[in-house]
């Protein structure tokens, strides 16, 4: 198998996040020095500016920018908020220290800088996002980690303290957690040849235990419901980087589905982001067709989940028939199946007659 | 010196039978209706002679009546104009005997409410009364008096002469009587108070039964001008108040009559007026029967030439004097007054006074807080059931910045010869179209001012408030992105913040 290193990548993109960030400053200061009142422009993230993008199959922002300027009574605060938050981030990234979104609300207090709330901090790092271009994992800000990966990848650690260890990721049967450290990690060597996503943690520990990365020759992650963003960008990167194609394994209902599409053409929320999506990853079940077909035990559609069919089928991510035809199949049966439905058949059932049928049918 | 007339009216057991129309309901109310009369009495004794007020209130436990009662002595001193010797028995022992049968803006109509309290005294107490009261003569006398209820006749049970050699000159009025202090305490330590703010020019003192001094100190000596006697208006006359002018009248012809008992009623128009209600002018009143009285009453509304009453007779506070009062005993950041031009309904002129006040110590309630006064007294019940009230909550107060969670006191006081009292409790005032539209107005005036000053002190908050943010963050910003840039030398920013200020004057 061939061995594909991308050492060049992980580096890159730190040194381009400190330069952005020294970069933003310097024009803040430079604005001030010179005796102007400091203004920032940047992408409006208001809902009239966020397109479906069909070539680059995400969401993005339009060419509408907004200004915000000290200038103005009722931006000079959240003017010095995103400034504080680009200080921050930069001593984060330069001393290489990780923190989480509840961290930055807190950590403003020590700097008389006080958030009226989470929503508000959160809202600030989102700015400042949008500002840069570049996502808060890049500038060290993690969500709580929930989502693992098991399978046959080596990994190179950069975080402080473990530059140059190496972990294979197969070394532990519960899986890694893709935090900080495996997200800065460099991909060193894999036999692999595709990555298997899946809802549920339940069926993550199945497929371990049934072998399924060794049957199959798989990377096997755990989005463990909607996938963070880390994740996301993980299973880019395994994607783009070890060109892994990726079958996502969701529950057979509107949720599920949409878990695969985000994964697949991201999010609104993320319209200013790039490098999240998996244009190529292929959303391989539970369908509703497969409910059909396998005649697996099923639950009833509730209010909720018909409300959310219909705006799934209003939302320009689920233009392909094949998206179109399970909406409607979903509708037209009113039901829906979890993945453990196939337990029914037995345990194994899953692993040894739907899994390769459903790798097959969504080469 | 005033003039001061007395005359025999009617009897004191209907009173006695309906002592709830003076206010003497229940313990507690008994209690602040005695207050509240007696010290109107002295504060008219003592504007009569045009000297500023000095009234002394000592309410005193003298032992237990009931498990819900007790038994008070009250003793209440003015430095008013006194009562000659041969009238005090009359003055306090005869009810409705009094000195308030003439057209002018009083305190009191009833003419009674000294003696209802001095009544009510004697039938739950059984202790005669004692008065003392010098004209500022050589000497002071002094009475123990009690009342005939059935006769209506005063009893005097102790008569002493005094040497006056101070020259004092008014009047002590002390007796016992059983009220319940602790639940009227609010209401009278209320009535004070709001007494004291219409009567700025009064000093006030009330000693309470713990011992608790309250003393309301004048601010100043100015006194409004006192109200003149003036004869009823044609319009306002009712067939009772005709019975009674024919009864004393010493005219014979009609003509007379109208032109010496009625107001705005001469040689010519009280000959109109009896060729329109083709009455003949040499008849005699006292032959009139009462058919033709009940007519004459109906005839002297329709006619339409009498001239509207002039305001001659009323009393108003007068703007600078209610400020004065407001700002003394409200002690708000900000006050305003006008006084409205006289008006008259139904024959009887009034004038509206209106105040508002803000901030400062006027508590924040959630709602307005009112003040009501009517001649001068303050009206402290059924609050809810006043014109004023009414006024207030139809008002558009959003126009004039002001919302009820805002610490603000409005204040509305009506002076007329007539006030018209929509019960016989005279606690609340009846919704009278001429007096609404007065009352409308005069807080229109007054909320338009509260208007602009609100504006104004919002800018300049808001330009406090701006100015603030500035210099909070812009150092901040300085602070960061010298850091963020990596360097070291912390940007100037002051020319920003002078800029900024100079901006909002530029604003102002």
């Amino acid at each position: 198998m061939e061995q594909k290193k991308h050492r060049s990548s992980i580096l890159e993109r730190r040194k381009e996040v400190l330069e952005s960030l020294a970069g933003l400053g310097a024009s803040i200061y430079d604005q001030l020095d010179t005796g102007r009142f400091p203004a920032i422009d940047m992408p409006s993230r208001s809902t009239e500016n966020i397109a479906y993008d069909k070539q680059l199959r995400q969401f993005i922002l339009g060419d509408r920018r907004v200004r915000r300027s000290s200038r103005n009574i009722r931006h000079v605060k959240p003017f010095t908020q995103l400034t504080w938050a680009a200080f921050f981030s930069n001593e984060l990234s330069s001393q290489r220290k990780t923190s989480t979104l509840r961290d930055v609300y807190y950590s403003a207090q020590a700097y008389e800088m006080t958030f009226q709330d989470q929503q508000e901090s959160n809202n600030i790092i989102t700015d400042l996002e949008t500002v840069l271009g570049l996502s808060r994992e890049d500038f060290n800000i993690f969500p709580e980690e929930r989502s693992a990966v098991f399978g046959d990848l080596t990994i190179e650690y950069t975080v402080p303290g473990y530059e140059g260890k190496t972990l294979n990721l197969d070394s532990h049967p519960d899986g890694v957690l893709i935090g900080p450290a495996l997200t800065s990690s460099e991909f060193v060597k894999t036999t692999v040849d595709k990555v298997i996503a899946i809802e549920k943690g339940g069926l993550f520990t199945r497929f371990i235990e049934e072998n399924v990365h060794r049957k199959y020759n798989a990377m096997l992650v755990l989005t463990a419901g909607q996938a963070p963003r880390a994740t996301r960008h993980f299973i880019r990167r395994l994607n783009s980087e070890l060109k892994l194609p990726v079958y996502i394994f969701t529950d057979g209902d509107p949720w599920g589905m949409h878990i695969a599409m985000v994964i697949i053409s991201g999010s609104a929320n993320a319209a200013h982001l790039r490098e999240l999506t998996t244009p190529d990853a292929k959303w391989s079940g539970v369908w509703a067709t497969d409910i059909v077909n396998y005649k697996l035990p099923t639950i009833p559609l509730d209010e909720m989940d018909m409300k959310r069919l219909n705006e799934l089928q209003r939302d320009p991510r689920y233009v392909d028939p094949l998206w179109r035809r399970e909406i409607k199949t979903f509708m037209k049966i009113r039901r829906k199946a979890e993945q453990e439905a196939f337990s029914r058949y037995g345990l194994t059932y899953i692993v040894d007659e739907y899994l390769p049928a459903k790798l097959e049918e969504t080469k | 010196m005033a003039q001061t007339t007395f005359e025999e009216i009617s009897a004191a057991d209907f009173f006695y039978r309906n002592r709830d129309i003076a206010g003497f309901t229940n313990p507690s109310r008994a209690i602040f209706a005695a207050i509240r009369e007696l010290v109107e009495n002295s504060l008219d004794a003592a504007e009569s002679l045009r000297i500023p007020p000095e009234i002394y209130v000592r309410l005193s436990y003298e032992g237990e009546a009931s498990p819900e009662t007790q038994i008070y002595k009250l003793r209440v001193e003015d430095n008013g104009i006194g009562i000659q010797p041969r009238h005090i028995p009359s003055a306090f022992g005869q009810v409705l005997f009094g000195s308030k049968y003439k057209l002018k803006q009083q305190r009191g109509t009833f003419g009674l409410g000294g003696k209802m309290a001095i009544l009510y005294g004697q039938i739950t107490t059984h202790q005669p009364a004692t008065i003392s009261s010098s004209t500022g003569v050589a000497k002071i006398y002094e009475y123990k008096l009690m009342i005939d209820i059935q006769k209506n006749r005063p009893l005097i049970m102790d008569r002493k002469v005094l040497i006056n050699k101070e020259q004092w000159r008014g009047t002590v009025v002390e007796f016992t009587l059983e009220g319940d202090y602790l639940r009227a305490m609010p209401k009278i330590l209320d009535y004070f108070k709001q007494t004291a703010m219409v009567n700025p020019y009064a000093n006030l003192t009330f000693v309470d039964p713990k011992g608790r001094l309250y003393k309301f100190t004048r601010v100043t000596k100015d006194m409004p001008v006192p109200p003149q006697e003036t004869k009823p208006h044609p319009y306002g006359v009712d067939v009772e108040l005709l019975q009674r002018l024919i009864q004393v009248t010493p005219y014979k012809t009609m003509q007379e009559f109208l032109k010496n008992h009625f107001h705005r009623v001469g040689e010519i128009t009280a000959q109109k007026f009896l060729e329109f209600s083709s009455l003949n002018p040499s008849k005699n009143p006292k032959k009139l029967s009462h058919e033709e009285i009940v007519r004459l009453m109906h005839m002297l509304k329709k006619y339409k030439e009498f001239l509207p009453p002039d305001a001659s007779c009323l009393s108003p506070l007068g703007e600078e004097l209610l400020k004065a009062g407001i700002l003394k005993e409200l002690k708000p950041e900000f006050a305003v007054v006008h006084q409205r031009k006289p008006a008259t309904y139904a024959g009887h002129p009034f004038i509206i006074e209106a105040g508002i006040a803000y901030g400062g110590e006027v508590p924040k309630r959630g709602t307005f807080m009112l003040y009501r006064f009517a001649n001068r007294i303050p009206l402290l019940y059924d609050e809810a059931s006043d014109i004023s009230m009414r006024v207030i909550t139809t008002m558009n107060w959003r126009r004039y910045r002001v919302t009820p969670d805002m610490p603000i006191a409005i204040l509305v006081h009506i002076c007329s010869t007539k006030v018209p009292y929509k019960t016989v409790g005279k606690e609340f005032i009846a919704d009278r179209p001429e007096v609404r539209k007065e009352i409308a107005n005069g807080l229109r005036e007054v909320a338009r001012q509260m208007g602009h000053f609100m504006s104004k002190r919002e800018h300049v908050d808001r330009e406090k408030k701006r100015l603030g943010i500035f210099n909070k963050y812009l150092p901040k910003i300085a602070q960061f992105s010298t850091k963020l840039a990596g360097k070291e030398k912390l940007p100037d920013v002051e020319k920003l913040l002078a800029s900024v200020r100079k901006y909002g004057a530029e604003e102002a």
